[in-house]
C-alpha cells in the first residue's frame, strides 16, 4: 500500500491516482472548480493549489508519490486561494443577489469557505454575450470561469462536441458548436450531462430558476 | 485566385491531418479566413466548426475580417520602444487614418535592426519617419508588396562574433549508438534555457515504444531573441543534419520544424533546404506558427502541430514518451540540433574544450538595446555580462535582461555574473539598457506582452497577468506586486510562473525610477 502525507496526516492511495484522487477517496475535501470525478482532470481554475518539495502544484493534476509530503490547510495556500478566487469573480460579471445559482454555486461556496469578504482587485466588467436561443437551456456568459467541465462532459460522457473554449488571454470565451454560433443550432439536449456540471451559473436549465427556494439550497 | 472552396480542398489534400496549417495559407491567400473556410475546413476533416472558430480565435496571426489588401502589424518589444516604435506606430496610423488599419504584435526577432513590423507576414526593418511615409504612400497607392523597394525587406545576419557552432564541420563522422555516446559524454544540454541533457532525452525516446517523431522548436519568441533566425539563415542545413541524426537515434521516420510565423520570409530558402536534405529514411515538414509565444512551450507547440490551440499539457507524461500525436517525441531547439551536428562531425571532445563544467561547449546571444553593434555574439559558456558589454559597445549601462521577458534584469553591481545553467541560464535574450533609460517603459513592455500572450489557460496567469498590466499602467497597486508574484507561482506552466519576474527584479534594483525609495 503507497501512503502520502496530507497536512500531516498519513493517507493511502493506489498507483496511478492524482493528489486529488487520494483525498476524496480518503474523504477529505481539496478546494477545486474544475474537478469532477468521471471526467478528465484539467488543472485550469488552480485552486486546488497545494505545496509539495517547495513548490506549488494542481490536486487534480499532479500525481500521488510515495511518501510524498503535501500542504493545503496552510494560511499560505489559503491566501493563494483567496486571490484566485477574487480574480475569478472580477474577471466576469457575477451578481449573487440576482443570480439564481446563488446557494447552489459552487465559486460562491468556495468564496464562503475560505472567507472571502471583498473584491480586492478592481473588476473588469467584461461585455460578454448572453444566448437565450434554445429553448430549454440559458446560457450567460457573464458567469463562465472557463473550467471547461462542460466542453470536457459534452465530449467525454454525452459523446457530443458541444462546447468549446476559443480565444486567448483575457479574451477567452466559451462557444458553442454550430455555424451560427447560438445554442439553438447544437445537438445539445437538456438531457446531456454537459447541461449540468456548470459550478457557476452559466449553464442553467431554463423554468427551474427557484424550483428550490433560496434559504434550502446545497450550501445556504 | 482559385475560390475559397477550391482552396480548402487542395490544402485538405497536401496537409490533410493539421488544420492549423491549413487556416495559416488560408490567411496568407486571402488575409482573413472567410467563414466558408471555416465550414469547409470543418466539414472536410470531421471536426467541430467550434474547434476551427477557437483556432482562429486564438492566434494572432488569423482572423476572421477581411483587413483590406494590407495587414500591417507594429513590433512591439521594448528593444522597438527604445528605438522609437511608438511615435512611428502613430505617425502611421495617422497617414493610413480611413485607408488600412495598423495594430501591434509581440516581438518580431528584429531587435537588432528595428524598429520593425510584419506587412501581410513579411518582415519590414530599420524603420524610420522616412520609411514610414513610403509605406503608408505605397500603401495608399495599392501598389503590391513584390512591387515595394526591396531594401525595406533586407534582413542582415549581423554575426559580430563566431566560434565553435557556426565554424562545426559540416561532415558527419559518427551517428548512431557511437554518437550517442559522444553526446553523452560531451555533456550537451538543451539550449532552450532549461538544459535538460540531450543524450537521456534521445536515449529515452529511443526506449520508448511507438511511432517517433522529431521536432524542431524554431518558434523563438521570447523579447530579444534572434539567434534561431540566424541559424535558421546559414546553418539550416546543420540543423536539418541533427534532426535527422537524432531520426536515426530514436527510430523516426518524420519529423516537424516548427517556425514562427514572424520569419515567414525564409519559406523558399527553408524550403529548398529541406528539398537538399530530403531522405527516404526521414521527411522533414514545415510547421508554421501563427503569433503565439506560447507555443515555445515544447508540450503547447505539439498541440499547436495537432492543430489545437496551443495550451501547455498536464506533465508527466513528458513528451519523449507521450508526445506528438501521443507517440514518444524528442523536441529539441535549433541550436541544440545544430551542436548535435556539430559533434557528430568533430566529436564530443572538441566540443568540451569550451564552456564550464556545468555548461559545456558554447552558447549564441542575441544582443540588442542601447548598445553599438546589437547581433549575434557565440561565446563559451561562463562569459561575463561584462564581457559581452564590452564587446558590443554599451557605453555605461544600467541594466541588462538576460534571457527576454521571463529572465532576470541585473543592475551594474551583477554584470560580473556568467551565463551558464549554473548562474544564468538563458535561450540567449540580452537586452542592454543605457543610462538614461526608465527602467519603468521595460515593466511595462513586458506586462503588456504577457498579458497580451498568456493562454488563458489558468486563471493566476490569465487574470493576474492583466491585473499586473493594470497596475504598472496606472502606476497605483505597486505594494500589491510580491503578492502577486506569489500568486503566478500557482500558474500551469512556466510563462505564468516567470511573468512576474523580470517586473519584481526592477521594482527591487530601480525603485527610484518609480519615485520609491
Amino acid at each position: 500500500m503507497k501512503n502520502l502525507l496530507l497536512d500531516g496526516k498519513m493517507l493511502t492511495y493506489e498507483e496511478g491516482q492524482t493528489i486529488m484522487d487520494c483525498a476524496l477517496s480518503n474523504g477529505i475535501a481539496i478546494p477545486g472548480l474544475c474537478h469532477l470525478p468521471g471526467l478528465s482532470p484539467s488543472g485550469n481554475c488552480r485552486l486546488c493549489t497545494v505545496k509539495t518539495g517547495g513548490r506549488y502544484v494542481s490536486a487534480c493534476t499532479e500525481p500521488a508519490i510515495d511518501g510524498m509530503e503535501v500542504e493545503c490547510e496552510t494560511m499560505e495556500l489559503s491566501q493563494v486561494r483567496m486571490q484566485l478566487l477574487r480574480m475569478l469573480f472580477v474577471e466576469g460579471n457575477h451578481y449573487c443577489p440576482s443570480c439564481e445559482k446563488s446557494g447552489s454555486c459552487r465559486l460562491q461556496e468556495a468564496a464562503y469557505h475560505e472567507g472571502m469578504l471583498d473584491l480586492h482587485f478592481r473588476p473588469f466588467y467584461p461585455k460578454r454575450e448572453m444566448d437565450a436561443s434554445h429553448p430549454e437551456i440559458l446560457l450567460d456568459r457573464d458567469r463562465c470561469i472557463f473550467c471547461a467541465l462542460c466542453v470536457r462532459a459534452s465530449r467525454e460522457i454525452d459523446g457530443k462536441n458541444v462546447f468549446d473554449i476559443s480565444g486567448r488571454g483575457i479574451e477567452t470565451h466559451l462557444i458553442v458548436n454550430s455555424a451560427s454560433g447560438k445554442l439553438l443550432d447544437t445537438d445539445i439536449s437538456v438531457e446531456d450531462r454537459a447541461v449540468h456540471v456548470c459550478p457557476v451559473g452559466a449553464i442553467l436549465v431554463k423554468g427551474k430558476g427557484f424550483e428550490i427556494p433560496i434559504g434550502r439550497r446545497l450550501y445556504d | 485566385m482559385s475560390s475559397v472552396s477550391e482552396e480548402v480542398d487542395l490544402l485538405v489534400g497536401r496537409l490533410g491531418e493539421r488544420p492549423l496549417q491549413i487556416l495559416v495559407e488560408i490567411q496568407k491567400t486571402f488575409n482573413h479566413v472567410p467563414t466558408e473556410a471555416v465550414e469547409g475546413i470543418a466539414r472536410k476533416l470531421g471536426l467541430p466548426v467550434s474547434r476551427v472558430l477557437a483556432n482562429i480565435e486564438f492566434y494572432s496571426f488569423l482572423s476572421l475580417e477581411k483587413p483590406g489588401d494590407y495587414v500591417l502589424l507594429m513590433s512591439d518589444n521594448i528593444t522597438d520602444w527604445m528605438a522609437g516604435s511608438r511615435s512611428l506606430y502613430s505617425r502611421l496610423c495617422s497617414n493610413l487614418e480611413g485607408i488600412a488599419d495598423a495594430t501591434k504584435t509581440s516581438c518580431t526577432g528584429m531587435c537588432d535592426q528595428g524598429p520593425a513590423m510584419l506587412v501581410n507576414g513579411i518582415a519590414v526593418t530599420k524603420l524610420d519617419e522616412n520609411r514610414i511615409d513610403s509605406i503608408a504612400d505605397l500603401v495608399k497607392r495599392h501598389v503590391p508588396l513584390s512591387s515595394w523597394p526591396r531594401e525595406y525587406f533586407h534582413v542582415e545576419s549581423n554575426i559580430r562574433k563566431s566560434g565553435w557552432l557556426f565554424e562545426s564541420g559540416r561532415r558527419k563522422v559518427l551517428e548512431g549508438q557511437a554518437l550517442l555516446q559522444e553526446l553523452k559524454d560531451s555533456n550537451l544540454r538543451g539550449r532552450g534555457g532549461a538544459g535538460f541533457p540531450t543524450a537521456l532525452k534521445w536515449a529515452s525516446c529511443r526506449e520508448a515504444t511507438g511511432e517517433k517523431y522529431v521536432v524542431c522548436n524554431a518558434d523563438e519568441g521570447e523579447p530579444g531573441t534572434f539567434k534561431d533566425r540566424v541559424l535558421l539563415t546559414h546553418c539550416a542545413e546543420n540543423l536539418l543534419e541533427g534532426m535527422a541524426l537524432c531520426a536515426n537515434i530514436v527510430g523516426a521516420k518524420r519529423g516537424f520544424l516548427y517556425v514562427r510565423g514572424e520569419y515567414r520570409y525564409l519559406e523558399s530558402h527553408l524550403a529548398k533546404m529541406l528539398r537538399k536534405k530530403r531522405s527516404e529514411d526521414f521527411t522533414v515538414e514545415l510547421h508554421w506558427g501563427a503569433g503565439a509565444y506560447i507555443c515555445g512551450e515544447e508540450s503547447a507547440l505539439l498541440e499547436s502541430i495537432e492543430g489545437k490551440r496551443g495550451i501547455p499539457r498536464v506533465r508527466p507524461p513528458f513528451p519523449v514518451t507521450h508526445g506528438l500525436f501521443g507517440m514518444p517525441t524528442v523536441v529539441d531547439n535549433v541550436e541544440t540540433f545544430c551542436a548535435a551536428s556539430g559533434i557528430a562531425a568533430g566529436g564530443g571532445k572538441d566540443f568540451r574544450r569550451f564552456g564550464t563544467d556545468e555548461s559545456r561547449g558554447t552558447k549564441l546571444l542575441s544582443v540588442s538595446g542601447d548598445c553599438s553593434k546589437p547581433g549575434i555574439y557565440e561565446y563559451p559558456f561562463g562569459v561575463s555580462i561584462e564581457q559581452i558589454l564590452a564587446d558590443c559597445g554599451a557605453d555605461e549601462p544600467i541594466a541588462v535582461q538576460v534571457g527576454g521577458a521571463s529572465g532576470a534584469c541585473l543592475d551594474a553591481s551583477e554584470f560580473g555574473r556568467k551565463i551558464g545553467f549554473e548562474d544564468l541560464p538563458t535561450s540567449g535574450s540580452v537586452m542592454i539598457f543605457g543610462k538614461n533609460r526608465d527602467m519603468k517603459e521595460a515593466a511595462l513592455n513586458f506586462s503588456k506582452f504577457f498579458a497580451h500572450e498568456s493562454c488563458g489557460f489558468c486563471t493566476p496567469c490569465r487574470v493576474g497577468t492583466s491585473i499586473i498590466e493594470q497596475i504598472l499602467e496606472s502606476g497605483n497597486g505597486l505594494a500589491e506586486m510580491p503578492d502577486l508574484a506569489g500568486i503566478l507561482k500557482a500558474s500551469h506552466c512556466g510563462l505564468g510562473q516567470s511573468a512576474s519576474r523580470a517586473v519584481m527584479d526592477m521594482l527591487k534594483k530601480f525603485p527610484g525610477h518609480w519615485g520609491l525609495s
